[in-house]
């Protein structure tokens, strides 16, 4: 049992003001606006629901928090299942282990804008390498087609990101005693259910925190769809962080943004209580 | 026990022999040599994109818009000189790096004695807090974007490295508490009293007994909140207009306007700025896990 100390509040305090200055007074400003206008930028006027019902009443909104839960929704499919395979496929002990940790790590270090500039440049139909090789066979990657933009998207999500879901599960499989796998070749398991009834019960927590974290930060994508199709083709690849930049910088509409965040980071905050939960 | 359970290799073999009982022989080997080769494979994945970026930089432009081939055929650095004897480019590298360290600071002044706290005691609404770390972790930058503008526009400090040191607070300070608060539960708690009982003063045990005792920790979190902050382009992006625009900025400028400008410049900057995180890497291989997981794991 920890001591009860009251005054040990004071440890924590530094953090508490360096993270409430960009997070509780941005939130408050936000609350602040949603719910009034502004006129003339410092006349601001109660205007109650106002902004939310518009929000929520406007088709756009709704299509890209759809386009939204899509993306996360493809990308975890995808990201999940391969991860792990790639996780099991991985030796547990040898000379090679920390030259694939190293190499398997490489593109989270990478910036998100870096990793969309390079794929930008790869695909190109006439400079890039994977592009150039593509259009030997007559196959041109045209961003213009809906289906070719979300792929290139969602690929690129998959090689940036299929890391995080191998290194949290990996390490998971290391800690699960030998003993176990001992076991279950006594009881002649077959693989699957080495799998189903030893490694995954073993992983689940940590397979939930990858999981969230991938929901989190696929939500909030932005450099990758942003510098790789600017949302195209029409407004097939504009998900909710861009939208809400884009009315942000161009109107600086600060009612209807600030619905939107609210709403965008409720379902957010919703959504990770779920998974919390379910961990 | 008769058979040795502490090698690890010996569980490899064991998933090995588990395959190949499964069904018919033949799934059980081709599942091996899937197995085998699988890792090798999907490394190469990884690093084929980046290989084909360090040869852009390398070739002039000429070779890059006329030829494609899998090393540079002529080679040449006037990529990288164009890079240094331009003040815009370099000083955009720098500017990152400056407001990416100047966070790490900040976040490990206040990270330390929160997590020591969180570790240590028990008091009112410690469940709650964390968990509000946590919510600060979950807030899209892009939600925050304009109210932290007029905070920043009021305080004076929009376009300052300190501006955007400030802004990635919002997530590199509770990752920072997270991983913090594991490495301090892991010194036992006996040496805050034996220091107590040989009359070391609190700030005194604090800097000369705990702080070397969680060095490696602290390591660990400057990294990861090093990384967090030198990846992140919004809230970089908007906080700043001229003298301390982050190279994210000039490479999504580039990116837009991808036939405007030399090919071979625009990969040797994301070249550089790929080049900290992987230096940096060897050092936190064994915490990688625990880093990302945000100390949640063990």
């Amino acid at each position: 049992m920890k001591p009860i100390n009251n005054r040990s509040l004071f440890y924590i305090l530094p953090a508490l003001i360096v993270v409430g200055g960009s997070t509780i007074i941005p939130l408050a400003a936000i609350v602040n606006f949603s719910v009034q206008d502004v006129f003339y930028g410092n006349d601001f006027i109660w205007v109650g629901p106002k902004w939310f019902i518009q929000v929520l009443s406007s088709k756009e909104f709704y299509d890209t928090l759809l386009r939204t839960f899509a993306f996360s929704a493809t990308v975890m499919i995808i990201e999940v299942p391969l991860g792990i395979l790639i996780a099991l496929s991985l030796p547990r002990k040898g000379r090679l282990i920390p030259f694939y940790i190293i190499a398997i790590a490489i593109p989270l270090m990478i910036p998100w804008v870096v990793v969309g500039l390079m794929w930008l440049l790869i695909i190109h139909p006439q400079w890039g390498s994977l592009g150039a090789l593509l259009s030997l066979i007559d196959l041109q990657i045209e961003a213009n087609n809906m289906i070719v933009a979300w792929s290139i998207i969602v690929f690129v999500d998959v090689w940036h990101w299929t890391s995080l879901i191998i290194l949290l599960c990996y390490s998971g499989l290391l800690a699960i005693p030998d003993m176990y796998y001992q076991a279950a070749k006594i009881d002649g398991a077959k693989r699957w259910n080495l799998f189903r009834y030893v490694e995954l019960p073993k992983i689940k927590r940590v397979l939930m925190i990858a999981i969230l974290l991938r929901f989190l930060d696929s939500f909030m994508v932005y450099a990758e769809p942003f510098i790789l199709t600017r949302g195209g083709p029409g407004k097939s690849t504009v998900f909710l962080s861009q939208s809400l930049m884009l009315t942000a910088s161009k109107q600086f509409d600060l009612g209807h943004s600030a619905a939107v965040s609210l709403i965008y980071l409720s379902i957010i905050v919703l959504f990770s209580w779920i998974l919390y939960k379910v961990m | 026990m008769g058979v040795d359970l502490s090698s690890a290799d010996e569980v490899d073999r064991i998933k090995g022999d588990i395959s190949s009982n499964d069904s018919k022989r033949d799934t059980g080997k081709y599942r091996r040599i899937v197995k085998k080769y699988l890792p090798l494979l999907y490394v190469i994945f990884l690093m084929l994109p980046i290989y084909s970026l360090v040869c852009y930089s390398f070739k002039t432009e000429f070779e890059i818009k006329n030829s494609i081939t899998p090393i540079p055929m002529i080679g040449t650095l006037a990529n990288y000189k164009a890079i240094f004897g331009d003040r815009q480019s370099y000083m955009a590298l720098f500017n990152s790096l400056l407001y990416a360290v100047m966070n790490n600071a900040i976040s490990l002044v206040v990270a330390v004695p929160a997590a020591y706290g969180f570790s240590r005691y028990s008091f009112l609404g410690d469940k709650h807090l964390f968990f509000w770390f946590l919510v600060s972790r979950m807030t899209p930058p892009a939600t925050v974007a304009i109210p932290l503008f007029q905070l920043y526009s009021a305080l004076g400090i929009i376009d300052t490295h300190f501006a955007v040191a400030l802004a990635h607070c919002l997530f590199t300070v509770p990752i920072a508490v997270w991983i913090l608060e594991g490495f301090i539960s892991a010194v036992p708690r006996e040496l805050d009293e034996i220091a107590q009982l040989d009359g070391y003063s609190f700030p005194h045990f604090f800097i000369k007994i705990l702080l070397p005792a969680i060095a490696p920790g602290i390591g660990v979190t400057a990294f990861f909140c090093f990384i967090f902050s030198w990846v992140e382009i919004l809230l970089a992006n908007w906080v700043t207009t001229i003298d301390a625009v982050p190279f994210g900025a000039i490479i999504l400028r580039a990116g837009m306007a991808l036939g405007l400008n030399p090919l071979g410049w625009i990969s040797a900057m994301a070249v550089l700025a790929i080049i900290p995180g992987v230096l940096l890497i060897y050092f936190v291989r064994d915490h990688l896990a625990k880093g990302f997981a945000l100390g949640q794991i063990e």
